[in-house]
């Protein structure tokens, strides 16, 4: 049952962040501020999801480990810092690596324990 | 098309990462081994398979939404590495989640530099 909650959530999550980072490459545009997007937001719900009392484990599995799971990416946001290294000045991969850790892990914390405090 | 191989490798890809942290458990206050270690093969993977696709003109469709966004997309995760680093702090563990951060984010951009080599040179010629 818990392969398959697994698999169920991250069908829905992975071709969400496809869409995210789509819209984001519309016109020619880097795709990164999509992924930057579904990080964020992907840690905001495990975040809270893992703050609240009393959710039951299937809901964890489908909704964090597998919707979060597939919804957040930690191996395209590393090829993005890669490839916009590659593409020109310093300034754009720090910033995007930034943006991704002070946000991505403020999502977290605040969702955490605001979900803990209710 | 592409959302549907998004969504099929995505299940393939986190059911891998699910079986990895159901054989390597973390305890509280431990070093979250299980996510760091998808994450780093999985950029590692990711970078290999860019470079490959770099070198094949055109290439096939289904690859990047299937390989690349799906499976590799759905092994690796941002959420639990969060959510891990906001608990070893939560846990009183600051040093370790410094430690896991700096551990993830220099080794997951490492990785994808190195697999993008491995894949670009194997044996010292250009991969085709």
């Amino acid at each position: 049952m818990t392969p398959l909650l697994v698999a169920l959530g991250a069908a829905v999550g992975a071709p969400l962040r496809l869409l995210a980072t789509r819209v984001a490459g519309r016109g020619g545009r880097d795709p990164a501020p999509g992924t930057l997007v579904v990080n964020v937001a992907g840690s905001a719900v495990l975040g809270l999801l893992l703050g609240l009392a009393d959710v039951p484990a299937g809901v964890v599995v489908l909704v964090g480990t597998g919707f979060c799971g597939a919804l957040t990416t930690f191996s395209t946001f590393g090829a993005d810092v890669v490839r916009l290294r590659a593409d020109g000045a310093l300034a754009r991969p720090l910033a995007y690596l930034g943006a991704t850790l002070v946000l991505g892990l403020g999502a977290a914390a605040g969702a955490y324990l605001t979900a803990r405090g209710l | 098309m592409a959302y549907l191989l998004a969504a099929v490798g995505g299940a393939l890809g986190s059911l891998a990462r699910w079986a990895l942290a159901v054989v390597v458990p973390s305890s509280p206050g431990g070093w979250p081994w299980a996510t760091l270690l998808v994450n780093l093969t999985g950029c590692f993977l990711l970078g290999a398979l860019l470079a490959a696709l770099a070198a094949r003109s055109p290439e096939p469709p289904w690859v990047r939404p299937f390989l690349g966004v799906g499976v590799l997309g759905g092994f690796t995760t941002y959420s639990t590495f969060a959510v891990e680093v906001v608990g070893l702090v939560d846990g009183g563990f600051p040093v370790l989640a410094v430690g896991y951060v700096l551990a993830s984010v220099v080794g997951g951009v490492a990785a994808v530099v190195l697999g993008a080599r491995v894949a670009r040179r194997p044996g010292g010629r250009p991969a085709r």
